[in-house]
């Protein structure tokens, strides 16, 4: 059988989510994200803005908030605390793994 | 059917209470959740832990457990006679189901489509698989097939696993650890809810001449003594084919020299840089000649590296 190679889509800055469609996409209930809204754990766009609209990256983000509440029974409160841990220590690996990049490799290895 | 010890994975008697049981999962869940641990085996020993607790943890789900009787791991056994009359739909055959979807299909009969007090509409599956690419083909961009095992729903309304496969066409412009979403490519919705999606997470092979940071590439660029002084124009390998980089006269150990735009491509942008790296490198057995020709270098050069020893030790006094 033949099949179709479908495309995908990078979650990045490019593309954007509606509160809804972040709902829908996330399997978290509008109260729960509303919540993760107000503890700074996702930012709209333009926060002020009547109709929120959210960069690609925020899916990432509700969906580990999704699977975290499921695994550990945690409230908003803790996903936000949870997530903001998470984002700096990626932050962290970055920024180190950026730095060993510029390591020449032998002394890299040392 | 093949036998699974859920008390064995969670390291439990058969007799443990269930706040025991939920501790230990909460432990295990913190050493192994893909989300929060460095584990590389953490996301397969998670899943286990996972599908062991959502059994145990439900009184109804794990006295069918229990009832199906003791095996070893991975022994082949049937459910007891009477198991199917007991705990779930006598009808339902056991061919072909494995024992995580025998017990999804226990939640009171709730996903089963066409049973109940009416349809309840209910959103597919989100599949998550993690894709290892090389870096020539993160550049390039590239097809990969993708053969997973997925539960889905027959006819009937029992949970089976299923293979499919998949062939993603990932675009250029993939850096590592960057996530993909592939729409309704997930389990499929049941009563008319919408079908999961596919999310793909990135992982670039490492390279054994380049080293990644997001769309950047770095690259050791060894030097000669001579090359490093005079300068020197030499060829350098980048991910499109080689490319001739000036090298400018004294050039430092270590100093970065930037080859604009030849580093991975960005989805909606310029490419990254690629970035050589000089190293000065001394041959390991010079030839009396070179050596001579040190020699006399040696001699009439001023040039003291380590003159700011002295500078800093005599401003520290």
């Amino acid at each position: 059988m033949q099949i179709k190679p479908v495309e995908a889509v990078w979650l990045a800055e490019d593309n954007e989510f509606s509160f809804p469609e972040l709902v829908e996409l996330s399997g978290l209930s509008e109260a729960e994200l509303h919540e993760l809204v107000d503890y700074g754990a996702i930012t709209p766009v333009d926060p002020d803005s009547p109709q929120w609209v959210f960069k690609g990256r925020c899916l990432i983000t509700v969906r580990a908030a999704y699977r975290l509440r499921a695994s550990f029974d945690l409230d908003p409160h803790g996903i936000a605390l949870v997530i903001s841990l998470l984002d700096r220590i990626h932050g962290l690996e970055e920024e180190l793994g950026s730095l060993r990049a510029q390591l020449p490799r032998h002394t890299a290895r040392t | 059917m093949k036998y699974k010890d859920y008390y064995g994975i969670l390291g439990l008697k058969r007799d443990a209470s269930a706040d025991v049981i939920k501790k230990t999962y909460r432990k295990l869940a913190h050493k192994y959740h893909p989300d929060v641990s460095k584990d590389p085996a953490g996301e397969e020993k998670f899943k286990e832990v996972a599908e062991a607790y959502e059994t145990l943890k439900d009184p109804e789900k794990r006295a069918a457990y229990d009832q199906l009787g003791s095996f070893q791991p991975g022994q082949d056994f049937q459910p007891p006679p009477d198991w199917g009359r007991q705990f779930g739909d006598a009808e339902s055959s056991f061919e072909g189901i494995d024992l995580e979807s025998l017990f999804a299909g226990l939640s009171g009969g709730r996903h089963r489509a066409g049973h109940g007090s009416g349809p309840i509409r209910m959103p597919g599956q989100d599949y998550e698989v993690t894709a290892h690419i090389s870096l020539e083909a993160a550049f390039r961009g590239t097809e990969i097939e993708l053969n997973l095992t997925v539960p889905e729903y027959d006819e009937k309304g029992s949970l089976r696993r299923v293979p499919r496969t998949f062939k993603v066409r990932i675009p250029k412009g993939a850096a590592d650890g960057q996530r993909l979403r592939l729409a309704g490519r997930g389990g499929k919705g049941i009563n008319g809810g919408r079908d999961g999606d596919l999310y793909l997470n990135i992982a670039l092979h490492p390279h054994p001449l380049f080293r990644v940071s997001g769309h950047d590439l770095y690259l050791d660029l060894p030097l000669t003594p001579s090359e490093a002084v005079l300068g020197a124009s030499v060829e350098v390998p980048t991910l499109g084919g080689p490319v001739q980089l000036k090298v400018p006269p004294n050039t430092r150990a270590g100093q970065h020299l930037r080859l604009t735009r030849r580093g991975l491509p960005k989805s909606h942008d310029k490419e990254g840089d690629l970035f050589a790296i000089a190293q000065i490198v001394v041959p390991t057995a010079a030839s009396e000649r070179e050596r001579e020709l040190f020699k006399q270098l040696a001699d009439v050069s001023t040039f003291n590296p380590r003159g700011h020893f002295q500078q800093e030790v005599t401003s520290a006094n």
